[in-house]
């Protein structure tokens, strides 16, 4: 009885019928889409993007080199040198960030002691050739001073739960 | 005397050759018009039955995407395998295209308005259509490649499967119209919506659409492609121009079927409201192309629904159930042609 059940219902198409409502229906749903560059998803502000250095708010760059940052990096993708300054503070000569190399983990902004090195919430950078993804200290400066409002509201977004 | 003559027979020629140009050109102009809008429906209602938009870029909403795809085709480089047969592997996308494009001859548009009205136009009509596989054979057998091989193995054998069932579905409609003119197959279903053939043929209708969407290589048959086993079949080593001929063969066969689905079982230009309403019950162009976009989308829509094939559930159902099917319904059709049944035979 069952089997001559499914082989009537497989001679009229009785399961691809349902199947076909099924699409049909789903076609007339409103969509969700986004329409990228001019619309984005929703972003937590702990997100891992692209790396900036701080600064103070004199204009006095954080960064103190005790390379903290390249020792814990666990894709050896930041290399440091450093030396001392005129006014007797140690200062980094070279701060490098391989962009191929970084796993995005977020190590190098837990060690910080002074939060200079950090991951902004931006998402979308690229590089057109090669040699490009090595970031220096100018650009990811530059980085900082350009998505400074940025990374301190996610900062004071995330402060209570640290 | 004649000399004038024989001037007059050359002109004559040339201008009866240069109308018939005009008028192939007035069918095959369209249709590829058609195609490239067709692929740009394809994607927009396979992406809203995902819940996607599909494209929206290029033009407004995304109408000048068919154009932007064709020149990218264009524009890309043609490779040619090294070990490929180079003869073949050249010749066998317009083996595709031309049967494709050949079998519009036939095809009518309304009353007598096909490029050649002859009378055994469904005789044509089955050896065009079976001939599209010629392309695919030599494809994937000059490509010198194993997925192509297999694609073309494959195409094979479920072109021959399908073959023989959408021929009897068709043996119910020519006993039904007493015709193998397809002018007169739809000029027998006169009388509007009841008298279509796709009522009392109706499981020759389904089979015969189904046995289309088989031999179109379309999903959810589209083993020949299957690019989750075999890459893209046929197709893999074909690039730019070669590859954009086998696309528009693909989608001129489907117009093609849909064409073909509504001349032999839904009264081709004739109205539904028939001899109902005055001004809509006038047959015409418009009532084909209506039916046609009706199963133009049916094409997409299985697209969108259903899961690919296995091979040898295609084969089971080609030859277990699609011919002693029609074999069946078209017994019938003679007991009800002795019998005199309904308003159809």
């Amino acid at each position: 009885m069952n089997r001559l059940l499914s082989a009537f219902k497989s001679l009229f198409l009785a399961e691809l019928l349902l199947g076909l409502r099924l699409t049909f229906l789903q076609m007339t749903q409103p969509k969700i889409t986004l329409y990228y560059p001019e619309e984005r998803t929703p972003k937590s502000p702990r997100f891992r993007g692209v790396h900036a250095l701080r600064r103070y708010p004199n204009g006095e760059e954080r960064c103190i080199a005790c390379k903290l940052c390249e020792a814990v990096c666990p894709a050896l993708a930041i290399t440091i040198e450093s030396e001392q300054r005129d006014d007797g503070t140690r200062r980094t000569t070279r701060y490098e960030i391989d962009m191929f190399k970084c796993i995005y983990c977020g190590f190098c902004e837990e060690a910080c002691p002074v939060d200079s090195i950090v991951e902004t919430g931006m998402l979308d950078f690229h590089f057109e050739t090669r040699g490009e993804n090595i970031y220096t200290k100018q650009q990811l400066l530059a980085n900082g001073d350009r998505y400074e409002n940025l990374i301190a509201r996610d900062r004071a977004l995330d402060a209570p739960y640290r | 005397m004649t000399m004038a003559l024989s001037g007059q027979y050359m002109t004559n020629g040339l201008l009866a050759a240069g109308v018939l140009l005009l008028k192939v050109l007035a069918v095959i102009m369209p249709i590829t018009v058609v195609v490239a809008y067709l692929t740009y429906v394809e994607r927009k209602v396979i992406g809203y039955m995902q819940r996607r938009i599909g494209p929206h870029r290029v033009g407004y909403r995304g109408l000048l995407q068919p154009f932007a795809d064709v020149f990218k085709l264009l524009l890309k480089e043609v490779l040619v395998p090294a070990s490929a047969n180079r003869f073949l592997f050249l010749t066998a996308p317009f083996l595709a295209l031309v049967p494709a494009l050949a079998t519009w001859a036939v095809v009518p548009f309304w009353r007598g308005a096909a490029l050649a009205n002859v009378d055994a136009g469904l005789l044509y009509v089955l050896a065009m259509t079976s001939m599209t596989v010629y392309g695919i054979i030599l494809a994937g057998w000059s490509s010198n490649s194993k997925y192509a091989l297999l694609g073309a193995m494959r195409s094979a054998a479920q072109m021959v499967a399908y073959e023989i069932a959408m021929g009897f579905a068709l043996v119910g409609v020519i006993m039904a119209s007493n015709s193998l003119n397809l002018d007169r197959i739809v000029v027998a279903q006169a009388g509007g919506l009841h008298h279509w053939y796709i009522w009392p043929l109706l499981p020759l209708a389904v089979v015969y659409f189904i046995c289309g969407v088989a031999e179109t290589n379309r999903a959810p048959f589209d083993v020949a492609e299957g690019e989750s086993e075999i890459v893209a079949g046929f197709h893999v080593e074909y690039s730019g121009a070669g590859f954009a001929l086998f696309f528009l063969a693909e989608y001129a066969n489907m117009i093609l079927i849909s064409a073909l689905v509504s001349i032999f079982f839904v009264g081709g230009w004739l109205s539904p409201f028939e001899g109902l309403v005055p001004i809509l019950g006038k047959p015409g162009l418009h009532w084909l192309a209506l039916k046609m976009a009706f199963f133009l989308f049916c094409f997409l829509w299985f697209r969108a629904t259903f899961p690919r094939y296995r091979y040898d559930q295609i084969m089971r159902l080609g030859w277990k159930v699609f011919i002693p099917l029609t074999l069946l319904w078209i017994g019938l059709e003679c007991v009800w042609k002795a019998v005199g049944f309904g308003p159809w035979f």
